[in-house]
């Protein structure tokens, strides 16, 4: 910046050649100027990315809107995506301080399956609602702090912690169903039920408002809480970090905890808006979620990633397969784009990077 | 003698390596100490030691004449221990106001951060003491973007910021350039004026000599000699530096 105003030389009305230094008039409009555009890099170097997602978001909806208007201009459509994303971006969004902190988690589909079984045998035994949702919570936190707590504390890489995890707690929960689903019908019509995944003034799904409710919770948590500025820091640098006296380890412990709470209740949340628990609930998830995170720009090294890119992330995800069919593709289709957008995506945000980091 | 930290006997071992031999180390108030030594000469481990990162299996520590019992980082940083580590010291993809504040966030009432009040406070430590006077630099700007005597600058800022007692400075200059070093030893200088107490490790004696009030040679874990230097030459002390790394005594 100050070089830039140094090399700038202009004539002056005398005729003479000066730089911009010289003439305080010309000097102080100069500046003005670049303040203005530096002021303009400055704003797309902190919100390039996410500006850059929004815009992919954009695109494909207008795609989808040309392609099939009757479906992307009904309610309808709406209404589904509302009712089905939120399972995957309610981990999504959690997930994110964990590939923020250098980690990753697979393990959170498994997860969902415990929690809700633990939900359906408390609930079995004791008819109490409150104490099963509880308890469903409980479960699905401690299981992400172990997780949190073998990676940390036995210094196992998160990758391979939780490919192992991921297989017993399925296990645990095969064996213990002998492979049987449960009905939550009893469920259906309670207070809870209502809460949880009713639909708000007959159309929004309740499960919406609570993505929207933990999308605005994380996001505060990692920008304005001390939690989510270690999150970064560790993710950034690890070692200076704990230098600094940053409490390395609880924090990366605790992101895997955040995962695994949201993990269970997103399960919990999925179950009961089909009325049933069914024992691969999760499956299927994991590659929709991670590809989310990784689609609203976090970086897979850490130390970088918003909650507003995961969010609209997770819409692109979960718009692709309805919109494939509806534009008239068949649905053999819907990989085959799911892996365009995201490898375009995640090459669009390292050219981005590079870019703006300069 | 007024001495901010005082080690008696301090010795580390690490498995079969004797790192560290019981040595006893001094820093007086408002003194720069120098500490030089081949690499493995034990200047990490003592540092460590200070810093609370490693137990020393033998010895005393005094801080301001007060026996430490069990130095922790977190015990060390309370007492005003403050290192500044080379490369390690800053998270390059954060923002300036985020590394001044990095472990010791200010938050509000509501025990959220204070992302304003730290935004003021790095704008007014930038412009008052890291000589950043280039609009392109703001508390926004990522640490990346900035050269390696800057990132040193950040870094020993920061630590006065906090009220650092004793600053410790592991290799400043590795990898900086000429006019980067001299802001460097400035800023070293800027720390002795300040009131404040200083160790500086590096292997090169030049730096260490035009800052240091009084320079420790370390060699295979044992304090091979002292020099106040006012009292020795340049060329007298690198005479003697070469001697320990080829001889292991001084004269």
């Amino acid at each position: 910046m100050r070089r830039r105003l140094e090399r700038i030389k202009f004539v002056s009305k005398e005729g003479k050649t000066m730089t911009s230094h010289e003439d305080p008039a010309v000097a102080v409009s100069q500046q003005r100027r670049l303040l203005w555009e530096d002021g303009l890099t400055r704003f797309a170097r902190r919100y390039g990315l996410q500006i850059g997602i929004i815009c992919v978001l954009l695109v494909i909806w207008g795609l989808f809107i040309i392609g099939a208007p009757a479906t992307f201009l009904s309610r309808e459509i709406y209404a589904a995506f509302m009712s089905t994303i939120p399972f995957f971006a309610l981990i999504a969004l959690p997930l994110t301080l964990v590939i923020i902190a250098g980690e990753i988690d697979l393990c959170f589909p498994s997860i969902m399956a415990v929690g809700t079984l633990v939900f359906v045998k408390v609930f079995e035994a004791t008819g109490n609602l409150a104490l099963a949702f509880i308890s469903c919570l409980t479960t699905g936190f401690l299981t992400g702090l172990l997780n949190g707590a073998i990676v940390v504390r036995l210094g196992i890489p998160s990758l391979v912690a939780t490919i192992g995890t991921q297989f017993f707690w399925r296990g645990v929960v095969l064996v213990i169903t002998g492979g049987h689903p449960a009905s939550l019908v009893p469920v259906k019509g309670t207070f809870l039920h209502q809460v949880l995944v009713g639909r708000a003034a007959g159309y929004v799904p309740a499960q919406m408002l609570w993505t929207i409710f933990v999308a605005v919770l994380m996001w505060v948590i990692l920008n304005r809480h001390k939690f989510g500025a270690h999150v970064y820091l560790t993710g950034d640098n690890r070692e200076s970090a704990r230098l600094m006296g940053v409490n390395v380890a609880r924090t990366r412990m605790m992101t895997f905890a955040i995962v695994g709470l949201m993990a269970a209740f997103s399960g919990l949340l999925a179950s009961l808006e089909v009325n049933y628990f069914w024992v691969t609930l999760g499956e299927g998830y994991l590659m929709k979620t991670l590809a989310s995170v990784y689609l609203g720009g976090t970086s897979a090294f850490g130390g970088t990633g918003t909650i507003l890119g995961t969010f609209v992330g997770c819409f692109i995800i979960g718009t692709i397969e309805a919109g494939t069919v509806a534009v008239g593709l068949s649905g053999f289709w819907t990989q085959l784009i799911y892996g365009l957008i995201i490898v375009l995506s995640v090459a669009m945000h390292a050219a981005l990077n590079r870019r703006l980091a300069r | 003698m007024d001495y901010i930290l005082e080690m008696r006997n301090v010795s580390k071992r690490f498995g079969e390596v004797q790192a560290l031999h019981p040595v006893n180390f001094v820093v007086a108030r408002n003194e720069v100490v120098g500490l030089v030594g081949d690499n493995g000469a034990g200047k990490s481990t003592l540092i460590k030691i200070i810093t609370g990162y490693h137990q020393p299996d033998t010895g005393e520590i005094y801080f301001n004449g007060k026996k430490i019992e069990h130095l922790t980082v977190a015990r060390a940083r309370e007492l005003g221990i403050e290192p500044v580590y080379q490369e390690r010291a800053l998270a390059d993809q954060q923002t300036l106001w985020r590394n001044i504040f990095m472990g010791r966030e200010l938050t509000t009432q509501a025990g959220l951060l204070d992302v304003k009040k730290m935004r003021q406070e790095t704008r007014k430590l930038m412009l008052e003491s890291m000589g950043f006077t280039s609009a392109a630099v703001t508390p926004e700007s990522i640490v990346r973007t900035f050269s390696g005597g800057e990132k040193q600058g950040v870094a020993i800022v920061r630590a006065l910021y906090f009220k650092a007692e004793l600053i410790i400075l592991d290799e400043p200059t590795m990898g900086l350039s000429l006019s980067e070093t001299r802001k460097l030893l400035d800023f070293v200088r800027e720390i002795k004026r300040a009131g404040k107490s200083c160790i500086f490790i590096d292997h090169n004696v030049f730096h260490v000599y035009t800052v240091a009030d009084r320079i420790v040679v370390l060699d295979r874990g044992a304090v091979a000699g002292e020099f106040l230097t006012k009292d020795i030459t340049l060329e007298s002390l690198m005479d003697k530096m070469y001697r320990v790394a080829q001889t292991g005594s001084l004269d």
